[in-house]
């Protein structure tokens, strides 16, 4: 935790300026009244969301080493803000740091286009906005911003697999809490946790085009047991997860036979709520599953 | 020595009642396993709990159970540490009411439970484990001796060898939980094993197999439940990823579009830089409507089933202009930095396993003792240089 003034390499990722539009447009302004310089990485290229690594190992080691570079040659350590980024990136950071020859075979490549990948090179780390939220920026300091308690507000916890396991390759031995961080973020804000079956378990958007049975199946179950855990929204640092429960939530609602019908926030949504942002400016009006019900509840507390 | 309340999820077959929770208080050392545990609790409470174990020492794969609902072995698990996660789990949880938590104990996940700990291994992992053909097929005539390979041949496939059947990866499996005819973690892992043995003569058909099964190598959501349950580090799901890739590779054909998602999505960045979301299911299923001039029935019936999904993210303006959104798009000269990598990257396919090789040791920074004066002066001299620039 830190007082001073965060600036870091900003890596949005595909989908936030694609389907999900409204949690690129968060976290600006969301980044805005916290105080966070967000330089964008726009020359940079897609994750490949562990799909690459499954066609070719190297391709998407190189692709990620390329991120990695371009963020280096700023000077910044990196965020994030989508948990698939974050798992698909660190298992490449992981491979690239591990042995000094392979990195230096994918360098090879990025020499001629005046890059290079450095292990640790100036300190550097890429973290998911949750994670630099709680180690960087400071619980505290978070908790001091609000304008808005979200006092009442019943917030259920989704991570997205990625930033959940697995544990050795994500950084759990120096911050073994990481996995909790969405709970202490809800709390921060004046929210209630809720607590279900679901919130580190799989969304199911991986095999949404392969298997959508088992795809929507996990989306429906984990949205139902919230409701029925009494809970009046979700938050998720992951667009793909917001994909699977909020876009596809009335498809998903059909295979598991019951009605769903729960908003689904991207986390800049939340926390930009209890800073006192509109719903509206928030982008909350382009989800899927109405998020009118969190609004009534939230009018209720003067920001 | 310290006291710790287990919290048991018990189920007798023969009492006709449904499964209940019991507690059982313990004293043991810290550093003692679970199992101990349960097994201290076993001797002085009640003989009647039961669980299946041997070993007690990771080697025989009995004991598998879920320990605050992380699947693993008892006897790997030190109670001190479950006590400690139980204790995170309860910081944040609503319902905790400052009571020291207890450990909760479950039987394992996506397996029928015979009593108490004991699950019915047979009904899913045994069976599927021989679903994958679990021995070896070689051709020609048999060896006088044994089949002679080379060392390094192997060094592949010790990674899924080391796996020792206690059914934790089973237990945690996502997929399974939403899909029980999945092949599953272990299995596949198993798979990968035979897959990758240069003994065996019928690796394109056991490809062909995996990859056809629609509950095969492509219903694997990729949520990294194996590789954190796996007591061994056998990483199940990367084997099941390193199935998918020889089976692109041999370019097989699958009914669930798994190759072609692959295809499509490797393409889509090779060209654009950034993913195409609109372009990728298109693509997924559309390899199957021009490759073939006809599209193919499961093809139709995703694209159809999508269009609900599609008109509801045109309504609240989700997909901004009509339903091609506009794209991100790299700036000069980037995208054919994007290509070069490509092309370097498709030449070599270069696979880096790091359970086989390890961490090298290039960044371990030698203790200010262990220095050597010569080290100390090179030191000293790049800093300075370093000011001067």
């Amino acid at each position: 935790m830190s007082d001073g003034q965060i600036k870091v390499a900003y890596w949005p990722g595909c989908v936030s300026r694609g389907f999900t539009p409204e949690l690129h447009g968060s976290m600006a302004i969301v980044a805005e009244k916290l105080g966070i310089e967000l330089l964008e990485l726009d020359r940079a290229n897609c994750c490949g969301a562990g799909v690459i690594a499954e066609h070719n190992q190297e391709l998407a080691d190189t692709l990620n080493a390329r991120t990695f570079a371009l963020a280096q040659q700023t000077g910044l350590s990196m965020m994030n803000i989508c948990s698939t980024c974050q798992g698909a990136q660190s298992e490449c950071q992981q491979r690239l740091d591990a042995d000094s020859s392979y990195r230096a075979h994918i360098n090879e490549v990025l020499s001629g286009q005046g890059l290079a990948y450095e292990k640790g090179k100036d300190g550097f780390t890429n973290k998911n906005f949750l994670w630099l939220l709680v180690e960087d920026y400071g619980l505290d300091r978070l908790a001091e911003q609000v304008k808005r308690p979200l006092s009442g507000l019943r917030v259920g916890p989704f991570y997205g697999c990625y930033v959940v396991r697995p544990k050795e390759r994500l950084g759990y031995d120096e911050f073994p809490d990481r996995d909790i961080y969405l709970e202490k973020v809800i709390e921060a804000l004046g929210g209630q946790v809720v607590e279900y079956d679901g919130a580190r378990k799989c969304c199911g958007f991986p095999v949404i085009t392969m298997n959508r049975d088992t795809s929507l199946r996990q989306a429906g179950t984990h949205v139902g047991d919230a409701i029925d855990a009494g809970a009046d929204c979700l938050v998720t640092p992951c667009p793909l997860c917001h994909l699977n429960l909020d876009m596809q939530q009335p498809e998903a609602a059909k295979v598991v036979n019951r009605d769903l019908g729960l908003a689904v926030l991207h986390l800049p949504q939340l926390v930009g709520l209890a800073l006192g942002a509109e719903p509206k400016q928030l982008g909350m009006s382009k989800h899927i599953a109405s998020t009118k019900w969190v609004e009534e509840r939230l009018a209720a507390v003067p920001a | 020595m310290a006291t710790y309340t287990l919290k048991v999820r018990r189920f007798q077959p023969e009492s006709g009642e449904g499964p209940y929770w019991e507690e059982f208080k313990v004293e043991l050392d810290p550093s003692l396993s679970v199992l101990d545990g349960l097994l201290q609790a076993k001797d002085r409470d009640d003989g009647s709990l039961s669980v299946r174990c041997s070993c007690r020492a990771a080697i025989c794969g009995s004991c598998g159970m879920k320990i605050n609902g992380q699947s693993g072995l008892g006897c790997k698990t030190q109670v001190g540490e479950a006590q400690e996660l139980a204790e995170k789990k309860a910081s944040v949880s609503p319902s905790a009411n400052g009571d020291t938590p207890p450990i909760v104990i479950e039987p394992m996940g996506n397996m029928p439970v015979v009593k108490d700990l004991v699950t019915d291994m047979e009904s899913t992992h045994w069976k599927k484990i021989r679903r994958v053909t679990p021995w070896l097929l070689p051709h020609g005539e048999a060896p006088e001796r044994e089949y002679v390979v080379e060392p390094e041949s192997m060094i592949d496939i010790t990674q899924s060898m080391a796996c020792i059947q206690c059914g934790a990866c089973v237990s945690s499996c996502l997929s399974m939980e939403a899909d029980p005819d999945f092949i599953g973690p272990a299995a596949l892992a198993k798979a990968y094993r035979f897959v990758g043995d240069p003994r065996d003569a019928e690796t394109k058909e056991r490809l062909h197999d995996l990859a056809e099964d629609p509950h095969g190598i492509y219903d694997c959501t990729h949520c990294f439940s194996c590789i954190d349950a796996c007591p061994k580090g056998v990483a199940p799901m990367d084997q099941i990823m390193r199935l998918r890739r020889k089976a692109g590779e041999e370019g097989i054909e699958d009914p669930n579009s798994g190759h072609h998602h692959e295809l499509a999505f490797a393409q889509i960045i090779e060209k654009k830089g950034t993913l195409d979301e609109v372009a990728l299911p298109k693509e997924s299923f559309a390899f199957g409507i021009k490759g073939k001039l006809k599209p193919s029935k499961r093809a139709i019936k995703e694209v159809l089933g999508a269009l609900p999904t599609i008109f509801r993210t045109i309504k609240t303006g989700k997909v901004r202009s009509k339903w091609i959104a506009p794209h991100h798009k790299l700036p000069g000269g980037a995208q054919d930095d994007v290509k070069a990598i490509y092309k370097h990257a498709e030449e070599h396919r270069e696979e880096f396993n790091l359970y086989i090789k390890g961490e090298d040791e290039d960044f371990v920074e030698p203790e200010p003792d262990e220095m050597t004066e010569e080290a100390i002066t090179a030191e000293a001299a790049t800093a300075a240089e370093s000011e001067e620039s």
